[in-house]
């Protein structure tokens, strides 16, 4: 049972001193110019405002774009290999979106299933969601397609909803109790609130369970697939904004003494992806590559892992230079019959 | 907290084989003598293998598990990591995580013959299994190795064949394209599939494992039919680029299928199942 | 309109061309890409002031050369990369119908590469006053500042390669980050990585880039990377004389040798 209790928004500043005293490093979205990431902020008022999302999602709180598995060194005795420092704190992330805060599930999914990825796990298990519901949604989002909701509390720890100049309240975990707990006095009873009629609209882009029936007897057809890509121009852009893309890259960074293991993000559509050192490569074309994404997104990820792998933020296809719609091309599928 | 997985054993160089040009083999020993006692894996496992400062590189594990206190690979000079591979020397530490991956169910052969085939540089994957059998002889029927590569320099393990040619309880069938032989040369001449269609080994009660080049495979696979092998008794490999070798990375899979985690081995009746991406 | 979706059904059905390419209807009331195989699609064709794309960038791509010849609607931007792309041995004279849209509602087109030539013009590239700004106080920075201020935008960077793939000009088959043999910039989007990128990217495009304006369109993380580029077309353009994409047959600004030249170091 998710309790639920009201706020005043203007106790947000002393909702974050109250956190920050707790030893919690708050991270939220903030402005960079014409773009918006989550970054650490001191007080709401860094908090960039009016945002229907921001342009970089929260994953790289737990998975960075980059970050050292481990160093080693050089030594007279050979090789010495040394755990990367422990570098995380416990972290809030404030101020993120329903469909960001599932995305989380994805991650975990990847990262736990058969075996424990330690550094996520060192960066993962120091995160707590306090998401904020949305009141305004634009032609991109389409979380109710993915089986989330503008007010959706999974995945969050608190949710907040604008409900004039207070917050509704939901805690939702066992963690979200403790971040209530911190700051006790600052909630009181939540009669009254009506959470649905301050939430966006956000219209179903496709049946999930449709597509799901017949994505996976669409692999061989080729012309769907290029139709829907000839214009992929094969950049990263799609999955470096996506918050659930967890694919990634190994390379060594080293000097003569020493140096790091180092974890980087990749991405399924460059064509370097798959290729064999041979030159074979299993996915040639950029069809091959389009279809790897939506089907391990929505056909791969679900089978294996129990989660679908979107959550229908939408920043692919905002961030797309050439304007690859995904829920636009999901529907097709999900319409093409089997 | 729990181990990090991407932590490599490290690894001394023991032993260095020239095999054929630009192929090498190496002897490798655990540095942590304790992890080494308990290190297990099976016929068919792989793992990373790197040079620090340069990177890791997948490839299978080339010696059987009956032969224990060290790990062997087999692999041919080609990108950043072979090429940093081929530069070391006996004594040198490269990193090892492993063993990754499924295993040819050897235990369910007992009593049944068994056929490797094998092309160029994809005798190693199969050279684990080999010795595994015969290091546990009595336990098969017939066993029967052809094996073939573009030139007689470019065989890899001739030590071996000839040991294996010796023993006397194992068929052992060599061949070179034509062109590739040598005038002393007294195996076979003709490509893999060719030669495999020839000999018409019994399929009888018989396992086969092919390995080898995709083109090598795509045209054994159907002598291989024609000669009423079974379907879920013929064994390959898949090799696919990897990065994690645990389910994580993203890159290796065959439609829903992790070559890391549910192969690499397949039989041939799964092969049948996948979409081509591979 | 019309005329466009006219001239693209006539080549697409007299077999004169497999595919156009051209722009159709996109998301959030915008324009994307549009590939036309089919006559009986063409009136999914449009042309206004949403069409910014750099077309160019699919004539290289792989895929898009598999179909066969293709048709393009050819903005300025297209006309001078094909030439570029001319010049550079990469695309030959009658590989490519382009399609001009006219005012009028009619379309002119154009066969060969003297055509095109013919059908460039030469204005500098339009910047938003936005950007001017922007350049001009990039111009007034000192040195040290000017190298702070681009750290600072590549700090930012992804490394999802979008500028590189919407380049008509980046058609590499293996890209310096591509090469690790010896490892000449570093995969992770650090400082280093980033600026090593950038700085390649850059210098590769000198006297080449046709300021289209596509990086910096394509960049998620909004990098003026047209900005840079643009002073260094400045810059080649003063040293070396001429413009990138004007002539089929005009040779490479940092790669050609007169004996009149400037400099005295090569001779």
């Amino acid at each position: 049972m998710i309790e639920q209790k009201r706020m005043s928004t203007t106790s947000l500043e002393a909702l974050f001193q109250r956190y920050k005293t707790a030893g919690w490093w708050i991270l939220a979205p903030r402005a960079e110019g014409d773009i918006t990431t989550f970054g650490e902020v001191d007080s709401p008022g860094d908090v960039a405002a009016g945002l229907i999302q921001t342009t970089l999602s929260p994953k790289s709180a737990v998975l960075p774009i980059w970050e050292e598995l481990f160093r080693f060194r050089r030594g007279e005795s050979g090789i010495e290999v040394v755990e990367a420092a422990e570098s995380s704190v416990p972290t809030i992330i404030f101020g993120l979106r329903p469909c960001d805060a599932r995305a989380f599930a994805a991650l975990d999914a990847v990262f736990t299933w058969d075996s424990q990825d330690e550094p996520y796990l060192a960066r993962r298990n120091k995160v707590a969601f306090v998401s904020i519901a949305c009141n305004q949604a634009d032609d991109y989002c389409f979380c109710t397609s993915t089986g989330g909701g503008p007010g959706d509390t999974a995945g969050s720890d608190l949710l907040l909803t604008g409900v004039g100049d207070e917050y509704l309240v939901e805690v939702v975990t066992e963690r979200g109790v403790e971040l209530a707990g911190i700051a006790g006095e600052l909630f009181g009873p939540a009669e009254g609130m009506d959470k649905a009629a301050h939430l966006a609209s956000v219209p179903v882009r496709f049946d999930l369970d449709r597509l799901r029936q017949v994505l996976p007897k669409t692999f061989d057809r080729e012309e769907l697939w290029i139709d829907q890509s000839l214009r992929c121009l094969g950049c990263g852009a799609c999955a470096y904004v996506c918050p659930t893309c967890v694919c990634f890259d190994i390379q060594d960074e080293a000097t003569r003494h020493g140096g790091a293991r180092v974890r980087c993000w990749d991405s399924c559509g460059f064509s370097l992806f798959t290729l064999h050192t041979s030159g074979h490569n299993p996915r040639e074309v950029q069809s091959h590559r389009w279809r790897q994404r939506v089907m391990h997104k929505f056909a791969y990820m679900p089978e294996r892992l129990q989660v679908l792998g979107c959550v229908g933020c939408g920043r692919c296809s905002r961030a797309c230079p050439v304007d690859m719609n995904l829920a636009e091309h999901l529907a097709v599928i999900a319409e093409s019959g089997e | 907290m729990s181990e990090n997985i991407y932590r490599p054993y490290l690894m001394r160089i023991a032993h260095i084989v020239d095999e054929a040009p630009g192929i090498k083999t190496f002897r490798l020993t655990f540095q942590d003598e304790e992890a080494g006692a308990r290190f297990r894996f099976k016929a068919g496992q792989f793992g990373l293998y790197s040079v620090f400062g340069q990177g890791e590189s997948t490839f299978c594990i080339a010696s059987s598990p009956t032969r224990s206190g060290y790990l062997e690979c087999t692999f041919r000079t080609m990108g950043r990591v072979t090429t940093a591979l081929a530069d070391c020397d006996v004594g040198d530490i490269i990193g090892f995580r492993g063993p990754y991956g499924n295993t040819f169910p050897i235990e369910t052969w007992e009593g049944k013959s068994i056929l490797f085939i094998a092309g160029g540089i994809a005798l190693p994957p199969l050279r684990c299994v080999i010795w595994n059998v015969l290091d546990l002889r009595e336990r098969f029927k017939d066993v029967s190795i052809i094996y073939g590569a573009r030139s007689v320099a470019d065989l890899v393990y001739k030590h071996e064949l000839e040991e294996w040619h010796a023993r006397g309880d194992v068929r052992v069938i060599t061949t070179v394209d034509p062109g590739g032989e040598t005038p002393d040369w007294s195996g076979e001449i003709g490509f893999v599939p060719t030669v495999v269609e020839q000999i018409a080994p019994s399929s009888a009660d018989t396992v086969a494992l092919v390995c080898g080049p995709p083109i090598m495979i795509k045209f054994t696979l159907p002598v291989l039919e024609k000669l009423r092998f079974a379907k879920n008794m013929t064994y390959t490999t898949l090799e696919n680029r990897m990065k994690c070798g645990i389910g994580k990375c993203g890159r290796c899979n065959v439609g829903k299928v992790f070559v890391c985690k549910d192969g690499p081995v397949f039989t041939l009746e799964e092969l049948e199942e996948l979409p081509e991406e591979y | 309109m019309t005329g466009l979706q006219d001239a693209a059904r006539d080549l697409l059905q007299s077999g004169e061309a497999a595919v156009v390419i051209g722009f159709g209807g996109g998301s959030a009331g915008g324009a994307r890409p549009l590939m036309v195989r089919d006559p009986t699609s063409v009136g999914d064709l449009i042309f206004d002031d949403r069409c910014v794309h750099n077309l160019a960038v699919y004539l290289l791509k792989p895929e898009v050369k598999s179909l066969g010849k293709p048709a393009i609607v050819g903005t300025q931007a297209v006309l001078r990369s094909i030439l570029q792309l001319a010049s550079e041995q990469q695309v030959k004279d009658r590989d490519v119908i382009a399609l001009i849209p006219e005012a009028d509602g009619g379309v002119r087109r154009l066969e060969t590469l003297g055509e095109i030539e013919g059908a460039v013009s030469k204005p500098d590239a339009v910047l938003s006053p936005e950007e001017q700004n922007c350049l001009d106080e990039i111009a007034s920075l000192s040195r040290e500042e000017r190298w702070r201020f681009w750290q600072e935008e590549f700090s930012r960077c992804l490394k999802c390669y979008a500028c590189r793939a919407a380049c008509p000009m980046c058609y590499c088959s293996q890209c310096i980050v591509e090469v690790n043999q010896p490892q000449w910039i570093p995969v992770p989007a650090h400082p280093l990585g980033n600026m090593g990128w950038h700085l390649v990217r850059a210098m590769h495009l000198a006297g080449r880039c046709v300021n289209c304006g596509e990086c910096a369109r394509a960049c998620p993380v909004d990098i003026p990377l047209n900005l840079l580029n643009q002073v260094i077309e400045k810059e080649v353009a003063e040293q070396f004389g001429g413009k990138a994409g004007l002539s089929a047959t005009a040779s490479y600004a940092l790669s050609t040798f007169t004996t009149d030249d400037k400099d005295t170091f090569i001779r």
